[in-house]
C-alpha cells in the first residue's frame, strides 16, 4: 500500500508532455485520473520511475459534435461525459455507461483517455469504442478503435504517444448497455452492449476476453432477422474468457448470451 | 433529571460529532517526537523452511536504523508465551504448536513475519523492507479442513504429529439414538460456514516508547481491549504491568479480530527498546485482508430428526473448525456453537462434537458473534429442512418447539439456563410487520408465473454478556470476565467514570453517560466517559467483545454510581443535619424522609464531601465497582426475509428484510437499531458476498477489496425493525446485548429464503456465499 519511489512532472502542454516522457524514458508513465495507475502503484504492481502528469493540459477535456462525430477529449471525466448535454444528445449510451463506472470518486477523477490508454479488458468505454467503430487520436496519429486493443492491458500506443481524444460517431438510436456486476460501484462481471446505427445493431462485450469484444456472430444474425433471442445465442461464439473468483469461464460466457439478450431486448 | 428520563431515550451518539467531522483521534493520527517507523517482511509462502535471511543490502538503504530477525528478539521478548492459548470449551488441546512473534526456522502461513526493518520514515522503511532477501525452500501447505484430516496428509507444522488441534464431544452420539431411532423424519446436511475477513475500517496500529531511564514501556493501539494486552506485553518483555502502559482511545471497528494479541503487539515495543526511540507500525489494508484473525472457516454435518406431527427429537452435529496455523488465543469459543446449535427449540437429545484442525493459513478467532451464528444457522437450516420433509409451514414448525413464556428460565439441552424469553411475541410480530400471509399468496402467485421467490425466517437466540465466573473462569484459564467501572465526583460535580470496557464504534459513550446520568441524577453533559487506558480507572478492565459491554460494564457502573450515592447520602446527613437512614436519594437531590423540601442537590453534596467532615468518614466521593453475572444473557427475536433469484443469472436479490429483536429493556433505542443494522449488513455479506478464498499454495485470492466483496450501503435493503421487551433477570438494569445479534440472526433468514426460492427446482440446501456464479451453477444442474 505504499508505492515505491517515482519523479514526479506536470506538463502544461502535450508537447511539453511528450518531451517529458522522451527525456524520462521507458519507465514514465502518463498520470491522467490515476485511478487505475495509483492503485496498481500502491500494490507495487506498477513501479513507474517517473510520472507526468498530464491533468494541466488546458483543452483536452473538451466534449463537442462535428458533423456526425462526436469528440471527446482524453481529460474529460466520467462525471463529465455523464452529465454532458451534448453527450446526452448525441451519444446517450455513452452517457448512461460514464454515469455507472465506479463510485462518485472515481467518476470524479477517472478519465475517458486513461480507461483507453490502460486497455483493462474490464473497462466499458474500450467496448462502446470498438463496436461503434470510434477513432482513437494521439499526438502523432489516429487509430481505429479495431487496431487499438492489442492484449490484456496492452494498446498500440507507443511508449511516448499520449491520446488526445476519442471520436465516436453520433448515434442515438435505440440503445442499452447492461453492466452485470455485484455492487454498484464494481467493475462489470460481464457488459453487454446494443446500439442502433443507421439501422443496423452494434453489438459489443466487456470483460469476457482480454480485449473488447465485438460480437459480429450477433449483429449479422439480427441483420438475418433473428429474434434477439436466438441471435444472443452467438454472443458467446469464439469466446475464451478467463475465469475468477466472480465468474467461471462458464459462467462468463452463460452471461454474455443473458445479457446480450436483455440488452438488444431492452433498448430504446 | 428523573431516574427515567434517559435511560430509554432516544439520544444522539455523543460521539459522532467528534468522530465524522474528522475530529477523532485514530492511533495512526499520533505521534511522539523522535518517531521512527516500523515496516514487517512477511513470507509469501504458506509454509516454507527459511533457508537463509540477508539482511545487508536492507540495512544499508536510506533512513534504516535496523532490520532484526528472530534472533535479535531471542532475550528481549519470551518465546511461545506471546500467543497464550485459552483452554475456552476445548481445553484438551492435541497438538497446539508454539507460537512466536517472528518465525524461527519455518513459516506456516503467508504474511508470518520474518524481520522487521525500522526507518526513519515510513516510505523508507517500506522501501527497505523489500531489499531484504529471504531465501525459503518451499514446504507442502494444507489448505483444507478434511484433508488435514486425513493421515499422511501434509502437516501445518513439520514438527508436530499432526494436525488435530482438539477432538472435543460434549455428548456422545449414543445419548441421540432413541430420538433417532423412534423418529418419523431424519434429515441430513453439510452445512458450510467459509472463511471470513474482518476488516475494520481502522486497520491495526502499534506505536511504542519505551524509556529506557523509567524503564517504563507506553503503548498507543488498535485494540478492543488494553487490559489484556498489557497483561500479554508485560509478560513477555519481563516488565511489571505496572510499567506498562495501554492506551487504545479511538478504535475504528474490530469486530472480534482485535481481541487477541498480534506479533506486531511484541516487535513494536522490543523494538522501540533495541532501537530506544518511539516506533509506530501501521497495518497496509494488504497486510489487513490477509493477517487480520479470520472468522468462522468451519464446517457442520449435521442430523436431525422428528415426529410426523412436528415434534422434534434429536440431533447430532459435528464441527469441523479450521483453526488456521496457530490455535487463536479464544479461536476455540467457535466451540460454543456445539453448545447453542439446538437454537430456540426443545430437543430430547442433542449430541455434539467439535474437531479443531490446523492448516497453513491465518489462525481464526472470534468475529462478531463468534460461534452463535454459526449455531443459529445450523438450527434455523435444519428446522427448514425438517419443515419441507414434514409439509409443514416452517412458522408452525417453530411455534410447536418453542419453550413457552412461562417455562423460563429455560434450561437447554447443554445445561445452560437461558434467563428470559417470549419466542412466539417476537415471531407474532414480525410475521404481522412482513404481511407474512399475504407474502405466501403473492409467492405462490410469483412462482404460477415461474418467478423463483422465496420467504425465510430466522427465530434466532444468543447467549452473550460474558460472562459468569463458573464458566468464563476455567474458560479463559483462570481471569473471571466481570467488569469494572469507576467513579470519581469532583468538588464542582463534574463526573468522570472510568470504564474497563471498551468502545470502538457501538456507542458506549453514550449508553453509558446514559445509565450514570440517571443513577446520580446529574446532567449527562456533566459525566465524562474514560475508556482504553490502562493508567486510569480499576486496575483490570476485560474489554468489549460478546455483546458483554451493557450486560457486564453497563451494571458495574451502575452499581458504583450507587456506591457513590450511599457515601453522598452519608455526607448529604452531614450537611443536612439528619440521620443517614433518613436521607434518601431521589432525581438528583438528597433530601430528608418525609421533608423534600430539606435537601441538598447532587453537586452540594459532592463539595462538601471535599469540605469538613465528622470523624470517621473520608473525604471524596468516588467508588469502584466489580460485576461479575450471575448468568449469560439471552437476547432473541425474529428475522423473515423474501428474496427473488433470477433464475438466469443466479442474482438473489432481497426484496424485503424485518426483523422484531428483543434485547431486554432498552437504554438507547437508536444505537439499538444502529448495531442491528451493521449487524444485519454484515451478515448479508457473509451470506451473499464474503468469502476468503486461497488457492491450492497457500495464497490468498481475495486479497483486495476488489475480490473480498463486503457490500456496500447500495447492497443493503431497507430493513424494518421492531421490538418486543422481556427484561433480563439476570441484572438489576434488565439488559441483554444487541452488538451481534444481526449477525447472529441474518444469514439464516437471507439463506432459508434462497432455499425457498429455489425449492421447486428441487433444490434443498444452499451455501454461503449465495453468489450469482454458485446459485447458476446449482440452478442448471438441477434442470439437468
Ligand atoms: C473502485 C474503482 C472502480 C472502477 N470501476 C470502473 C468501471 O466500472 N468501469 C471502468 O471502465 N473503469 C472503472 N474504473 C477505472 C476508472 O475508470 C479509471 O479511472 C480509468 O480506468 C483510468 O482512467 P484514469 O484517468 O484514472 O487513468 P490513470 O489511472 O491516470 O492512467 C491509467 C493508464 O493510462 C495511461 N494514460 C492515462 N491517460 C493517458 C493518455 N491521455 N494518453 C496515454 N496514456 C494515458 C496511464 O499512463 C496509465 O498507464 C474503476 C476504478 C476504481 C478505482
Amino acid at each position: 500500500m505504499i508505492p515505491a519511489a517515482f519523479e514526479y512532472a506536470k506538463a502544461s502542454s502535450v508537447d511539453e508532455a511528450v518531451k517529458l516522457l522522451d527525456r524520462l524514458g521507458e519507465d514514465a508513465k502518463v498520470l491522467a485520473g490515476g485511478h487505475s495507475l495509483i492503485p496498481l502503484m500502491r500494490l507495487r504492481l506498477a513501479q513507474p520511475k517517473a510520472l507526468v502528469d498530464i491533468n494541466g493540459i488546458k483543452g483536452l477535456d473538451h466534449i463537442e459534435v462535428k458533423g456526425s462525430k462526436l469528440h471527446v477529449g482524453a481529460l474529460a471525466r466520467h462525471v463529465q461525459i455523464h452529465s454532458s448535454q451534448t453527450v446526452k444528445e448525441s451519444l446517450p449510451i455513452l452517457a448512461e455507461v460514464a454515469a455507472e463506472v465506479g463510485d462518485n470518486q472515481v467518476r470524479n477523477m477517472g478519465t475517458m483517455g486513461g480507461v483507453i490508454a490502460h486497455g483493462d479488458a474490464a473497462g466499458d468505454y474500450p467496448t462502446l469504442a470498438l463496436m461503434l467503430d470510434a477513432d482513437i487520436v494521439t499526438n502523432k496519429r489516429t487509430i481505429p478503435a479495431r487496431d487499438f486493443f492489442k492484449d490484456i492491458f496492452t494498446t498500440a500506443l507507443a511508449a511516448n504517444e499520449i491520446v488526445t481524444e476519442v471520436v465516436f460517431p453520433v448515434a442515438n438510436g435505440p440503445h442499452k448497455y447492461i453492466k452485470f456486476r455485484r455492487r454498484l460501484f464494481d467493475w462489470a462481471i460481464v457488459g453487454a452492449a446494443a446500439q442502433k446505427v443507421d439501422g443496423h445493431w452494434r453489438v459489443g462485450l466487456t470483460n469476457v476476453g482480454p480485449t473488447p469484444v465485438r460480437a459480429k456472430a450477433v449483429e449479422d444474425a439480427l441483420a438475418k432477422g433473428a429474434k434477439p433471442e436466438e441471435a444472443a445465442q452467438h454472443a458467446s461464439d469464439g469466446l475464451n474468457p478467463a475465469g475468477d473468483l466472480r465468474a467461471s469461464p462458464e459462467y462468463k460466457k452463460h452471461l454474455a448470451r443473458v445479457l446480450t439478450k436483455r440488452a438488444i431486448e431492452q433498448a430504446q | 433529571m428523573a431516574v427515567s428520563q434517559l435511560v430509554g431515550a432516544k439520544i444522539h451518539r455523543r460521539e459522532d460529532p467528534r468522530l465524522i467531522t474528522g475530529h477523532g483521534r485514530y492511533t495512526d493520527d499520533l505521534t511522539r517526537t523522535g518517531l521512527v517507523h516500523l515496516a514487517v517482511v512477511r513470507s509469501p509462502h504458506a509454509h516454507a523452511r527459511i533457508k537463509s535471511i540477508g539482511v545487508e543490502a536492507a540495512k544499508k538503504s536510506p533512513g534504516v536504523l535496523g532490520v532484526f530477525t528472530a534472533q535479535d528478539f531471542k532475550d528481549i521478548i519470551a518465546g511461545p508465551a506471546t500467543h497464550p492459548v485459552a483452554p475456552v470449551f476445548a481445553p484438551d488441546k492435541k497438538v497446539n504448536p508454539p507460537r512466536y512473534p517472528i518465525a524461527r526456522e519455518e513459516v506456516c502461513y503467508q504474511g508470518e513475519p520474518v524481520a522487521v526493518v525500522v526507518a526513519e520514515q515510513r516510505y523508507q522503511a517500506a522501501d527497505a523492507a523489500q531489499l531484504v532477501d529471504v531465501e525459503y525452500d518451499p514446504l507442502p501447505a494444507v489448505m483444507e479442513i478434511e484433508e488435514a484430516m486425513k493421515p499422511g496428509s501434509p502437516k501445518a507444522h513439520t514438527d508436530q504429529p499432526d494436525n488435530i488441534a482438539w477432538d472435543a464431544t460434549y455428548v456422545p452420539w449414543e445419548a441421540t439414538e432413541e430420538a433417532f431411532k423412534t423418529a418419523d423424519v431424519v434429515v441430513k446436511q453439510r452445512i458450510l460456514q467459509r472463511r471470513l475477513s474482518p476488516n475494520a475500517i481502522e486497520s491495526r496500529v502499534v506505536m511504542a516508547e519505551y524509556d529506557p531511564f523509567d524503564k517504563r514501556l507506553t503503548m498507543w493501539m488498535s485494540t478492543q481491549n488494553p487490559h489484556w494486552i498489557r497483561l500479554f506485553v508485560s509478560g513477555a518483555l519481563g516488565m511489571g504491568e505496572h510499567s506498562v502502559r495501554v492506551v487504545s482511545h479511538d478504535v475504528g471497528g474490530g469486530f472480534g479480530s482485535k481481541i487477541s494479541p498480534y506479533p506486531e503487539d511484541y516487535l513494536v515495543p522490543a523494538v522501540s527498546k533495541l532501537v530506544e526511540r518511539p516506533v509506530k507500525w501501521t497495518e497496509t489494508r494488504t497486510e489487513a485482508v490477509q493477517n487480520a484473525y479470520a472468522g468462522r472457516g468451519q464446517i457442520y454435518d449435521v442430523e436431525a430428526s422428528a415426529k410426523k406431527d412436528g415434534t422434534l427429537l434429536g440431533m447430532r452435529v459435528t464441527q469441523l473448525l479450521d483453526c488456521g496455523a496457530y490455535i487463536g488465543t479464544f479461536g476455540a469459543f467457535q466451540t460454543c456453537a456445539c453448545l447453542l446449535a439446538g437454537g430456540a427449540y426443545k430437543w430430547k437429545a442433542i449430541s455434539s462434537r467439535s474437531i479443531g484442525v490446523l492448516t497453513n493459513k491465518i489462525t481464526t478467532d472470534p468475529y462478531r458473534g463468534a460461534g452463535r451464528p454459526e449455531a443459529t444457522h445450523v438450527a434455523e437450516r435444519m428446522i427448514d429442512l425438517l419443515a419441507v420433509e414434514l409439509k409443514m409451514d416452517p412458522v408452525e414448525l417453530r411455534r410447536k418447539n418453542f419453550p413457552a413464556k412461562e417455562e423460563f428460565p429455560f434450561t437447554q439441552n447443554f445445561g445452560l439456563v437461558m434467563d428470559s424469553g417470549d419466542y412466539n411475541a417476537s415471531l407474532d410480530k414480525a410475521l404481522k410487520l412482513f404481511g407474512y400471509d399475504q407474502m405466501r399468496r403473492e409467492q405462490a402467485e410469483a412462482r404460477k408465473q415461474g418467478k423463483l421467490v422465496g420467504i425465510g425466517l430466522s427465530t434466532w437466540i444468543e447467549i452473550c454478556g460474558l460472562g459468569p465466573g463458573a464458566v468464563t473462569g476455567p474458560a479463559t484459564g483462570g481471569v473471571v470476565l466481570s467488569e469494572s467501572a469507576q467513579v470519581k465526583v469532583h468538588p464542582a460535580g463534574g463526573v468522570s467514570i472510568y470504564v474497563g470496557t471498551h468502545n470502538h464504534g457501538q456507542g458506549n459513550d453514550t449508553t453509558h453517560a446514559q445509565i450514570a446520568a440517571d443513577a446520580l441524577g446529574v446532567p449527562i453533559e456533566q459525566i465524562d466517559i474514560r475508556h482504553g487506558d490502562t493508567n486510569e480507572g480499576p486496575g483490570f478492565g476485560y474489554g468489549t467483545y460478546g455483546s458483554r459491554t451493557l450486560a457486564v460494564g453497563g451494571v458495574a457502573i451502575n452499581r458504583a454510581c450507587a456506591k457513590v450515592v450511599e457515601k453522598g447520602k452519608k455526607v448529604a446527613a452531614h450537611i443536612l443535619e439528619a440521620a443517614e437512614e433518613d436521607i434518601v436519594f431521589d432525581q438528583g437531590k438528597f433530601h430528608v424522609k418525609g421533608a423534600p423540601d430539606k435537601s441538598k442537590a447532587f453537586g452540594e453534596v459532592a463539595f462538601a464531601a471535599y469540605g469538613q467532615l465528622p470523624a470517621g468518614l473520608e473525604q471524596g466521593l468516588e467508588a469502584v465497582a466489580y460485576f461479575e453475572p450471575p448468568n449469560f444473557v439471552w437476547p432473541f427475536g425474529a428475522h423473515i426475509c423474501a428474496v427473488e433469484v433470477d433464475a438466469e443469472t443466479g442474482n438473489a436479490q432481497i426484496t424485503k428484510y424485518v426483523a422484531v429483536d428483543d434485547c431486554g429493556n432498552i437504554i438507547n433505542p437508536m444505537i439499538v437499531d444502529g448495531q442491528l443494522h451493521g449487524g444485519i449488513a454484515q451478515s448479508i455479506g457473509q451470506a451473499l458476498y464474503e468469502e476468503m478464498v486461497y488457492d491450492q499454495d497457500g495464497q490468498l485470492r481475495s486479497a483486495t477489496f476488489l475480490d473480498y466483496t463486503i457490500p456496500s450501503m447500495n447492497e443493503i435493503p431497507n430493513i424494518q425493525l421492531d421490538r418486543t421487551i422481556t427484561p433480563s433477570p439476570t441484572n438489576e438494569l434488565g439488559v441483554k446485548g444487541i452488538g451481534e445479534a444481526g449477525t447472529i440472526a441474518a444469514t439464516a433468514a437471507i439463506i432459508n429464503a434462497i432455499c425457498d426460492a429455489v425449492s421447486p427446482l428441487g433444490i434443498k440446501h444452499v451455501d454461503m456465499p449465495a453468489t450469482p456464479d454458485r446459485l447458476w451453477n446449482q440452478i442448471k444442474e438441477a434442470r439437468k
